[in-house]
């Protein structure tokens, strides 16, 4: 179907032609599923839906090959920094702290809630930042550490008794265990085939969550205890014993001082993530996981330990997704498998790949966007999945290296 | 409790169920050995054409048609006509701009068509369980009284057009002109191009067969079973891709053979152990596989090049 691509002007006939056959294969293949929708045993025919479908495909790709004719490629938003902006960089970090610092106390209940998954996702979406962004190492099955860090929480105060403060070094010391864990035996391992291992360790993983029922409780999942700060509940009334918060400051009782409490706390693990990673960045470990991800064999004839890097790179990126699991366990109160399907990491990877992979602002913007979207956009709900599918398809099209490549040197000194 | 006739049925099961997951496994296999990239859509491909076998057989029912064979031999033939033109038109829109581009990108995109096609179905066909009526009714057995082995005239006809296809799958990749460009650029595209193999043509080509054989799987296992939903492709797709590495991904007769052995192990793992993990156990398989013998029993060892 690529007529004309060398000679460079195409006729009218041509566009007629290559419209017609789109318009065809298109309709062709929308009809039986959008059109003949089936009703138990018998269907129901909604002949307009693959009609409009293929008259939109058909335009599509009439205006590609128009596009392509006149040798115009779609005008790429690069980002340019002027020299003036990167002076102004640190007062504008902390004017973006400051409002994220209050905004809590100016929004309700259900913006807190989804302000706070905000922040999980960028939390999960920098620790997967660490393995594919900056190790390039395809890992689709993030999200068994963010079930790691969420269980291990809530199975913790079952079993051993274990509070939120607690919770954090022990769920810090297993998820990077299990990094390990799942690194050592795909170090000799490379691109697809890691992509599927990982994949399936993620998959193991929940379905021994989901099949362990009298361990993890099975598909009615555990239940995870609220969040302290030194001792003092978000409660109405003290069920772990002490006395609740807003009681000891003498404050009226809001069932927001819970969610703004792990705001907070949330905002202060991401900046500080923000920063490790960051920092780690500019060190010696940074560099050799970028080092790794450009040439593997010439990294190692370089003298460089892979072992040790993709190690790191494995149990850095499994900690901070098991510290994103313990605030979601402790944020929903409630925890089962169906929070930890294969959708989540594939969701986490979008949010690397759309971010550009390897910048971390990029991580920040894509986390925002993709938790925000839905939330907007209300009405096409259905459509979430849908529009993240294309966008994936798209960007690695038309942008493989991410949207925000430009911005990168900002946070460089 | 250990008993051959139920150790006979379990077999049986497993060779069913092989024989589907092999047919799925034929689609990862030469997308691999050509491409080099794992197609995660295909499993998405196969659960596609689940649908148009349900659409086909209510449409041909609507139309008077009352012939079991003729009815299902029509839908055969829509339903690999139409997965086909899906297979064909993934590579075409999502895979083919990517040629050349960095490594991770076509898993990537290729995640995303998977997205794409679960949702895109679940808002076109709904997110509820549909089904098929039973077409093929009755079954042959083999012992008497409690110990018997039972097979379905449905289990005969997938063991039959399972054989089939492959067959005829392995006739078209030795015998005709097409099989011969497919072969060429597996073993090296960039000769085979300056030698006048038109690439594109033969990577579209083997996209489409692909997805045609996973289209009888679906039929198949629509029959079989009777009910599917649009998230049948995810675990399956797995399976079969599981099957591909068993066998030595890129080769066609391993392809073959993975499917079967997994089908066995997995019915008999189920039968005999535990049902609730036997998707644990084939995920088992498929992480030892790649560790321990990334080229499976049939495939050579790949080697790394700067």
């Amino acid at each position: 179907m690529n007529t004309n691509k060398a000679s460079g002007n195409t006729t009218t006939r041509t566009y007629i032609k290559e419209s017609l056959i789109t318009f065809v294969l298109a309709y062709v293949i929308f009809l039986p599923i959008t059109g003949l929708v089936l009703k138990g045993y018998d269907y129901q025919a909604l002949l307009h839906r693959p009609l409009y479908l293929a008259l939109s495909v058909a335009l599509l790709r009439v205006c590609i090959v128009w596009l392509r004719d006149r040798r115009m490629a779609l005008p790429l938003p690069t980002v340019q920094i002027p020299a003036g902006v990167r002076k102004h960089k640190r007062f504008g970090t902390a004017l973006l702290f400051g409002v994220m610092l209050a905004l809590p106390f100016s929004i309700d209940n259900y913006w807190l809630t989804v302000a706070i998954s905000v922040l999980i996702y960028i939390l999960l979406g920098l620790g997967l930042n660490i393995v594919v962004g900056l190790a390039g190492l395809l890992d689709l099955g993030f999200v068994a550490f963010y079930a790691v860090g969420a269980y291990g929480y809530a199975l913790g105060s079952q079993y051993l008794g274990i509070g939120f403060w607690a919770a954090i070094p022990f769920v810090i010391v297993l998820a990077m265990l299990c990094g390990i864990l799942l690194g050592f035996p795909v170090l000799r391992m490379h691109g697809d085939y890691l992509a599927i291992v990982t994949l399936g360790f993620g998959e193991i993983i929940r379905l021994v969550l989901n099949n362990w029922l009298d361990f993890t409780g099975g598909p009615n999942g555990v239940a995870a205890p609220p969040p302290t700060l030194f001792g003092m509940e978000f409660a109405h009334t003290a069920t772990q014993g002490g006395r609740p918060f807003h009681e000891l400051w003498g404050l009226e009782y809001g069932s927001s001082h819970r969610y703004i409490f792990i705001y907070l706390l949330l905002l202060a693990t991401v900046a500080l993530a923000l920063l490790f990673v960051n920092r780690l960045r500019q060190m010696p470990l940074g560099r050799s996981w970028e080092a790794l991800r450009e040439n593997e064999i010439a990294c190692r004839s370089l003298g460089l330990n892979h072992v040790a890097i993709k190690l790191s790179a494995f149990s850095l990126g499994a900690m901070i997704g098991g510290v994103a699991g313990i605030f979601f366990a402790a944020y929903q109160g409630f925890i089962n498998p169906s929070s930890f399907t294969f959708f989540e990491s594939a969701l986490i990877l979008c949010i690397v790949v759309l971010g550009g992979s390897g910048s971390t602002i990029g991580v920040v913007l894509a986390a925002t966007v993709i938790t925000l979207l839905p939330e907007v956009l209300r009405d096409f709900a259905d459509f979430r999945i849908l529009i993240f599918g294309i966008v994936m398809v798209v960007m690695m099209i038309w942008r493989p290296r991410g949207f925000v490549t430009a911005k990168r040197q900002r946070f460089e000194r | 409790m250990f008993d051959i006739y139920v150790l006979g049925q379990q077999v049986l099961n497993g060779v069913i169920l092989g024989s589907i997951y092999g047919l799925i496994a034929v689609g990862y296999t030469m997308v691999y050995g050509i491409v080099g990239m794992i197609n995660f859509a295909h499993g998405d491909i196969y659960m596609i054409s689940a649908y148009v076998t349900a659409v086909a057989l209510a449409v041909l029912m609507a139309f008077g048609i009352d012939s079991v064979y003729l009815a299902l031999l029509l839908t055969m033939v829509m339903a690999v006509i139409i997965t086909g033109l899906y297979g064909w038109a993934v590579e075409r829109i999502a895979y083919r701009p990517l040629r050349g581009s960095h490594r991770l990108a076509p898993l990537i995109s290729a995640i995303g068509v998977s997205l794409v096609l679960q949702n895109y179905v679940q808002i076109g066909q709904g997110a509820r369980t549909q089904g098929i009526p039973t077409l093929i009714e009755g079954s042959l057995s083999i012992g008497q009284g409690d110990s018997i082995i039972q097979i379905s005239y449905t289990q005969l006809l997938i063991i039959l057009v399972a054989v089939a296809s492959m067959c005829l799958l392995t006739l078209v990749i030795t015998r005709t002109s097409l099989g011969r460009d497919c072969r060429a650029t597996q073993q090296d595209m960039v000769m085979a191009s300056i030698l006048g193999v038109n690439i594109n043509r033969t990577i579209a080509w083997v996209f489409t067969i692909g997805a045609m054989m996973a289209a009888i799987a679906g039929v198949l296992v629509t029959l079989n079973y009777g009910t599917f939903d649009f998230y049948i492709g995810f675990v399956t797709g797995i399976k079969a891709f599981t099957a591909a590495v068993l066998g030595g991904i890129g080769s066609l007769p391993g392809a073959m053979l993975g499917g079967v052995l997994l089908g066995l192990s997995e019915s008999l793992f189920s039968g005999f152990i535990n049902t609730d993990y036997k998707d644990v156990f084939a995920f088992a398989i498929l992480v030892l596989m790649l560790i321990f013998r990334p080229s499976g029993l049939f495939g050579k060892p790949e080697v790394d090049k700067v």
